[in-house]
């Protein structure tokens, strides 16, 4: 089939950094071409060459779109020729309406007076197309992340789009907008549109995708032809780390002993809404050495149960009673939580995790900086100490424990969270989405630390909305469901099946 | 868990190498790198240069350079203050109207009912303490915008300062009282003049900061962390000993230390210590860079708030105290503008509007270069009219100079 797009022996560097080396890619059209690769292995660096947020010149390299050679100095150009891009950080004004934000910057107006009946009616049709009922005057802050993304792309569509890039378009959403999402696609390539989606969830795009194109360490390591014969994920994970990983999750065997956590009758109302309760009369335990699993949808309560437990970080009128060893602990504060042997990696390491400005030991000793002081003042040997010791536990790749932690990789970036909890010497570590974001070869890391913690006797929470994370790390796992557990599945009994009926059937 | 590190060590895509090169980098890259930190006093020397040439060395002579201190003095002592209500990711407009209201109390408990400066002062102090404390709970615990509540600050003391004055000037104070601002450390020597006792704090301040910057120097490479070039750091710190040995030279050929230089270099030795090497500093610079994180790392951010502004209280109230006593009177007027003039201070000595970063060497030198261009501009004879502009100027090119330093980084 004649190419869509042809780019040819792309190469950019940045001071001292090749970023792209010689990149190769082909999109035909009408198709669906996955762009894989692990976090910094260029995927962002090529779509941004695309698009024309790199500008022509400072990069080397051709690009042919639709049978002619272009150069692109901005990113309205590739947009005037049917190139969009989605982000994966959505670019929506939440204030504004569905209408105003599909129009924004390219509104329907007579002399600057905006048509609103036209606005409005394309806005519709739009709407229709990708599938969201929802009036165009709703404000996009009423709406979920998912139909937040459909409203990206029906923007998308009103440019005349012909080539759409989708930047990690189902790394906010759960399974089933995802599901939605993608059979969107599916739909616009019948249509006759291309896309490129850029994804780490590999079950999704072998699910919809044509070609994929492997990148590692900005060059291009295979374009995977699915049509042609079976590519299993092993393959594809295989082309992006440039080894096997003989087991996507690394062998432990569960030395589990007595009861460590034990909440009971836990109940958490929501924080402004005092007539709606999140949390239902949840009892669970965590025992030594034990990785126990929470599963359920986005907006089960999950996160708000671990923050509600975490200091009361969440919610109010909270009651019930926390054990740990059989004694009832005191977690009315974050001061106490901690204290008393608990430790809560967030789900949103960037803002609720790090000190983005601050290098990474600051970051590490935040949660327990006594440990490292005496009389308030810090004793700087011994914090450096810390943070090297945690650095080479955790295998952080940084130069030096001096960098800020804006600078480094998603994967490098959570170990610098496990690292600041560890510090705090935790008995039970809640763990919410540990490796959302992060490739496959730092979530493998992520697990190993996770299973050498296990290994020590401590016992491990592990939230996650990727069902096969849970099933491969968990010695037991916990369903829940508006608020609510509703089943309870030992590690080699749970698959996603079993799980989803528990949801569907509370 | 050495096991864990399975896979080799690589550098994280993005970083600059240079950083990690170590020892290895030239004086020319090193003040590439360093450009933020040593610009503004780079920029302090020039613009002293600068004055002392067209002052026709009027700037630098012993009188005038005490007057520059005795000015600028309150300013600094807030600047250490607003600094931190920065990093704390804040702002006080208030400051200017404290300061006069407690300069008016003090007037009237002094003059009015005869009490004695030993017990004005902490009365005072406290009574900062305690007006800070007021708007820091609003902010801190109500979640009421500072900027919300330190205008309103600024309405009320301004309006309190004429109520308590009744609308005029009181003064004069009793003479201990004003050795706040005007007295000067007795030449223990008995010379007079030049005064050894100056001379001599002065070449034993230089010699404590050089022992500091070696044995930080020595620490640094024991951890391999340091990366100043070693003739970059002789000349450095060589510079700093000689300038500050110079200018106590200078001062000691007038009537020496004033007092308050003395109160200013201690509030700044402390609130550098307290920001660099404490953990109530490190949880401020945490509360500015991310609230949240912070706050489920355990740090108590509401307090450590409130505490924050009851600190700038208290040094808005001794910038008040000292200001009345240079004056010898309490006027309605007094401390009109000033927030603006510590607020600059604080920008143009590189903090970040958004909270998190900034430095209290910065602050300081932040000020000097507001009151050398103020003392500068007056000597000249420059209008009033004319000064704003430029100092506008001033704080609008530093701030560009910040972000464009940042962009160029990224």
């Amino acid at each position: 089939m004649e190419p869509i797009l042809e780019m040819r022996g792309i190469t950019k560097s940045f001071p001292g950094v090749k970023a792209l080396d010689d990149v190769n890619l082909k999109v035909s059209h009408g198709e669906i071409h996955a762009l894989v690769g692990e976090n910094g292995a260029g995927k962002s660096t090529l779509m941004k060459v695309l698009s024309g947020v790199y500008p022509h010149g400072s990069y080397e390299g051709e690009i042919v779109f639709d049978g002619r050679p272009v150069a692109f100095s901005g990113i309205s150009d590739s947009e005037k020729i049917g190139i969009i891009i989605i982000h994966q950080e959505l670019a929506l004004v939440p204030l504004l309406s569905i209408a105003e934000n599909i129009f924004l910057g390219n509104e329907i107006a007579k002399g600057g007076v905006i048509d609103w009946s036209e606005t409005n009616a394309r806005t519709d049709r739009l709407l229709r197309k990708v599938g969201l009922k929802e009036s165009p005057a709703t404000r996009v802050d009423t709406l979920g992340v998912g139909k937040q993304q459909l409203v990206e792309i029906a923007k998308a569509l009103s440019k005349e789009v012909k080539l759409l890039i989708l930047d990690e378009p189902t790394a906010a959403l759960q399974e089933n907008d995802s599901a939605k999402l993608l059979d969107l696609l599916l739909d616009f390539k019948a249509q006759g549109i291309s896309s490129i989606l850029i994804s780490h969830k590999l079950n999704e795009v072998s699910r919809v995708a044509d070609t994929i194109t492997v990148l590692r360490d900005g060059r291009t390591v295979s374009t995977l032809d699915c049509h042609k014969e079976k590519i299993s994920e092993e393959r594809i994970i295989r082309d992006m780390v440039g080894r096997d990983l003989a087991h996507r999750y690394p062998e432990r065997t569960p030395k589990i002993g007595a009861t460590l956590l034990e909440v009971t009758g836990w109940n958490v109302w929501h924080p402004l809404q005092s007539d709606r309760q999140m949390i239902r009369d949840v009892s669970l335990r965590v025992a030594e050495g034990e990785v126990v699993g929470i599963a359920g949808l986005m907006g089960s309560g999950r996160t708000e149960l671990a923050m509600s437990l975490f200091g009361h970080s969440y919610g109010r009128n909270i009651s019930g009673t926390v054990k740990l060893r059989g004694k009832e602990i005191d977690v009315s504060s974050v001061n106490r939580a901690i204290a008393n042997g608990l430790a809560y990696v967030t789900e949103d390491r960037k803002a609720l995790g790090l000190i983005l400005e601050e290098n990474m030991l600051r970051n590490v000793t935040l949660a327990n900086l006594l440990r490292v002081a005496k009389n308030g003042v810090i004793d700087n040997a011994e914090e450096r100490q810390v943070a090297e010791r945690y650095r080479k536990a955790l295998g952080v790749r940084t130069p030096t424990v001096f960098q800020k932690v804006m600078n480094l990789s998603g994967g490098n970036q959570q170990k610098v969270v496990l690292a600041k909890w560890l510090f705090t010497e935790p008995e039970v570590l809640i763990l919410d989405e540990p490796t959302r974001g992060i490739d496959v070869g730092a979530k493998f890391e992520i697990y190993g630390i996770i299973n050498e913690l296990a290994g020590q006797g401590k016992g491990v929470v592990m939230i996650s909305s990727e069902m096969p994370e849970l099933l491969g790390m968990c010695d037991r796992i916990y369903v829940m469901n508006e608020g609510a557990i509703v089943g309870e599945l030992a590690g080699i009994e749970a698959s996603q099946e079993k799980i989803m009926s528990m949801i569907v059937r509370s | 868990m050495s096991e864990l590190s399975a896979r080799e060590t690589k550098p994280a895509e993005g970083l600059g190498e240079a950083k990690a090169a170590g020892a290895a980098v030239s004086i020319a890259t090193h003040l590439q790198n360093h450009l933020r930190e040593y610009g503004m006093l780079l920029a302090l020397i020039v613009i002293m240069g600068f004055f002392q040439v067209v002052t026709d060395g009027t700037l630098m002579r012993p009188v005038n350079l005490t007057n520059l201190i005795l000015q600028n003095s309150y300013i600094v002592i807030m600047a250490l203050g607003m600094l931190l209500v920065i990093v704390a990711g804040h702002i006080d407009l208030s400051v200017g109207s404290v300061a006069g209201f407690v300069g008016a109390v003090a007037a009237v408990m002094l003059v009015q009912y005869d009490l004695a400066p030993a017990l004005v002062v902490p009365a005072c102090l406290i009574l900062g303490i305690m007006i800070g404390a007021a708007q820091g709970y609003w902010i801190a615990y109500w979640r009421i915008p500072s900027f919300i509540v330190t205008l309103a600050g600024m309405l009320v003391f301004r309006g309190l300062t004429l109520w308590v004055l009744a609308g005029q000037s009181v003064g004069p104070f009793p003479r201990s009282f004003q050795l706040l601002s005007t007295g000067f450390i007795p030449d223990i020597f008995g010379v007079g003049r030049p005064n050894v006792t100056a001379i001599l704090l002065g070449a034993a301040t230089a010699a404590i900061l050089v022992f500091m910057a070696m044995r930080n120097r020595q620490r640094h490479m024991r951890y391999g962390t340091e990366d100043e070039p070693f003739a970059f750091f002789v000349a450095k710190n060589g510079f700093i000993a000689a300038a500050i040995i110079f200018l106590s030279y200078l001062l000691a050929t007038y009537r020496g230390f004033p007092n308050v230089l003395i109160t200013m270099a201690v509030l700044t030795v402390i609130y550098t210590f307290l920001t660099n090497s404490t953990t109530v500093g490190r949880r401020v610079y945490a509360l500015g860079g991310n609230e949240k994180a912070a706050k489920l790392s355990g740090i108590r951010t509401e307090r450590l708030t409130f505490l924050t502004f009851a600190n700038m209280g208290m040094l808005a109230a001794l910038a008040g105290l000292i200001f009345a006593a240079r004056l010898n009177t309490a006027t309605p007027k007094a401390g009109v503008g000033f927030e603006l003039d510590v607020i600059a201070a604080v920008f143009i000595g590189g903090a970040s509007m958004s909270g998190g970063v900034g430095k209290i060497v910065g602050a300081v030198v932040g000020a000097f270069i507001m009151g050398v261009m103020n003392n500068g501009m007056s000597i000249l004879g420059i209008g009033i009219d004319y000064q704003q502009v430029i100092k506008g100027l001033v704080l609008l090119a530093a701030v560009i100079f910040d972000v464009y330093n940042k962009n160029k980084a990224a």
